[in-house]
């Protein structure tokens, strides 16, 4: 994202000469933009024109993306029974704003985000930890068999967690660990993909570095924690971001490694809540607002590392 | 602080005064061929969590799916299971439930993958330029990164649920209609995958140099030309890597049936995931193996081209 001052400012400088009354936002990362009416120098009139355009159209698609979530905050808000009799509109019915306080009390939603709180932070640091760890053994040492242990990490990008379900169901099953955080975390507490891009990172550490570090007495710990993983903040920041992201939003596995409504966590148990009785419908609707809160506040206050960490595998860098 | 002792694992301070005369490449020298032991020692125990938890809940279960697979279970817990060899591995994947579940995930595939990434790019193009308040449709088209499977499943029985949902007339996007039904639960799919995409294309985009559009402006290319002919190919790879990551997703779509349809209307919905996962329990564990196999085959096939894809980028990246 970041751009040289120079090279922008002579962009800048060359957009303003072509159409001297294009808005420019300074907080747009882009340093170019698609817009035909950059090219094509036209009439004040015509340049409001299209600029009205790509307004509407982008309001349009907005509106497109949003309904869903609309319809969401409708819904959890409206008395369900009066809602549909009122023969379903685009606007809420005999609000009931206490639908939040029911989800919590008699849906124990506080007990499910709980748990996924606590399963979430323990997979995150531990994903962490090993991450770092073995992606400094692969970036910066060199043992017997390393190829063999590089392929066997790697390998199991084609072992996920779908495909072994049900061996490791009976694998936590005959551990005694169903219905556990142990039993909820157990597989995820290592991930090819965290030991691939911190290694990714590590290499980039200039070998010089390693051997000045070296020559400064450093050991391997006191390179790793002082030198390499500073170096790397940016991405093992963003790979704690898309972890927290991943963890927090698993299905599947905490589906079945559970038999007791008391251990699912919140995404397993928005399957469930308010669907026993028509008149509380909404409070699955509200424990979905909910249960995304902490990822909003994520996209919100993190937004450069999921950026960042999303787009690892896309674009180089 | 800087005195430097000799083995770089233990920090032991005892030591470094006795070596504080040796110059400094004999130093690094020293410690290079000497500690060739020690560094194994230390790699491998960096490695020791990440192998065992791979080797117990990665490569074990492997090796138990083969072993489902060619044993079928008695319908009484305690009672032994027999080896049947190939027989049933072959049975089930050749099965017609399996064809189904086959069918239904490509379907979904084919929902989920091109109308995703073509929005995708149709949402980071509008809103790649320069104009005030850009900044909040970024983030409008964005946030659905904020929504799980679960989430967008709940979020998507407001809009088609046969009961209650909001277009439940809508014919095309019916749930009680086996033929419409999977095609509306990819939806959800496609609309909880815009934010990644929308983020992923748009990175891509700011990546396509100024100058290389400039040139092309003055060779006389148009919007559209420049737009096939510069921009499409420089963002091929994130295209690509998106394309894979939603292969990847609908092969594994779960809790979206099980939240909209519980798999029906009369199996019409049941994706390969579902018949494994199977949550009424109707198969036996030896045929989901077998069908857990198959899924490690597609698995491996995209997470092959996955990662050849990622291994090139580091080549370019230096």
């Amino acid at each position: 994202m970041a751009t040289d001052p120079t090279v922008s400012a002579a962009n800048e400088q060359n957009r303003l000469n072509q159409t001297a009354e294009k808005i420019v936002d300074p907080l747009v990362p882009a340093p170019y933009d698609n817009d035909k009416a950059v090219q094509s120098p036209r009439s004040g009139l015509r340049n409001a024109v299209a600029t009205t355009t790509t307004y509407l159209v982008l309001t349009a698609l907005s509106v497109i993306v949003l309904f869903p979530i609309y319809m969401l905050l409708l819904r959890a808000l409206s008395s369900p029974l009066k809602y549909i009799s009122a023969g379903q509109p685009l606007y809420p019915v005999s609000i009931e704003w206490d639908v939040f306080n029911r989800a919590f009390g008699q849906a124990s939603l506080g007990r499910s985000m709980g748990l996924s709180f606590v399963v979430t932070f323990v997979i995150v640091i531990a994903q962490v930890l090993t991450s770092v760890l073995a992606a400094y053994a692969f970036a910066f040492l060199e043992f017997p068999l390393k190829k063999l242990a590089f392929v066997l990490v790697i390998g199991t990008l084609l072992l996920p967690i779908e495909v072994t379900l049900i061996a490791n169901v009976e694998i936590i099953r005959k551990l005694h660990l169903l219905n556990s955080v142990p039993g909820l975390t157990f597989p995820f507490l290592v991930t090819a993909i965290g030991i691939f891009l911190i290694r990714q990172g590590f290499l980039g550490i200039p070998r010089d570095l390693r051997d000045a570090s070296e020559l400064d007495g450093y050991g391997h710990l006191r390179f790793l924690f002082k030198v390499a993983m500073p170096m790397s903040k940016a991405i093992i920041g963003s790979f704690i971001v898309i972890a927290f992201l991943g963890a927090w939003n698993q299905y599947v596995w905490p589906r079945f490694a559970t038999d007791r409504g008391a251990w699912q966590t919140v995404q397993v148990a928005l399957r469930t809540i308010g669907s026993e009785n028509p008149g509380e419908l909404n409070l699955g609707f509200a424990a979905a607002i909910v249960a995304s809160l902490p990822l909003l506040a994520l996209l919100i206050f993190f937004q450069r590392q999921i950026v960042r960490g999303l787009t690892a595998g896309a674009v180089k860098g | 602080m800087n005195t430097s002792p000799l083995n770089p694992t233990e920090q032991a301070q005892g030591e470094s005064a006795q070596v504080t005369t040796v110059s400094a490449p004999a130093k690094a020298q020293t410690r290079r061929f000497g500690n060739k032991v020690r560094d194994a020692g230390l790699a491998y125990l960096f490695l020791l969590p990440a192998l065992i938890i791979f080797g117990v809940f990665a490569y074990y279960p492997l090796y138990r799916l083969f072993w489902y697979a060619t044993h079928t279970q008695s319908r009484f817990r305690n009672k032994p299971a027999s080896y049947v060899g190939l027989e049933q591995l072959k049975a089930s994947l050749t099965s017609n439930d399996f064809i189904s579940g086959l069918t239904h995930s490509g379907l979904y595939m084919l929902y989920t993958v091109p109308l995703g990434l073509l929005l995708g790019v149709m949402l980071a193009v509008s809103t790649h330029r320069r104009l005030k308040g850009i900044k909040v449709f970024q983030t409008i088209f964005s946030s659905t990164v904020a929504s799980s499977v679960a989430v967008a499943s709940v979020v998507f029985i407001t809009l088609v649920n046969p009961e209650i949902g909001y277009f439940k007339n809508v014919p095309w996007l019916s749930l009680r209609n086996p033929t419409s039904a999977l095609f509306a639960v990819s939806l959800s799919s496609v609309w909880q995958n815009l934010g990644l995409t929308f983020i992923v294309v748009l990175a891509a985009l700011q990546t396509v140099p100024d100058e290389l559009i400039e040139a092309a402006t003055l060779d006389g290319y148009g919007a559209i030309r420049r737009f096939w002919r510069i921009t499409v190919p420089l963002i091929s790879p994130a295209l690509l890597f998106l394309g894979i990551v939603l292969v990847v997703s609908a092969l594994q779509a779960f809790a979206q049936i099980e939240i909209l349809t519980g798999g029906g209307p009369s199996g019409a919905t049941e994706t390969l995931l579902f018949k494994i996962a199977d949550p009424r329990g109707i198969r036996p564990l030896g045929v989901r193996a077998s069908y857990s196999l198959g899924l490690f085959v597609l698995t491996a096939i995209v997470a092959g081209a996955q990662y050849s894809i990622m291994s090139k980028r580091v080549h370019y990246g230096d």
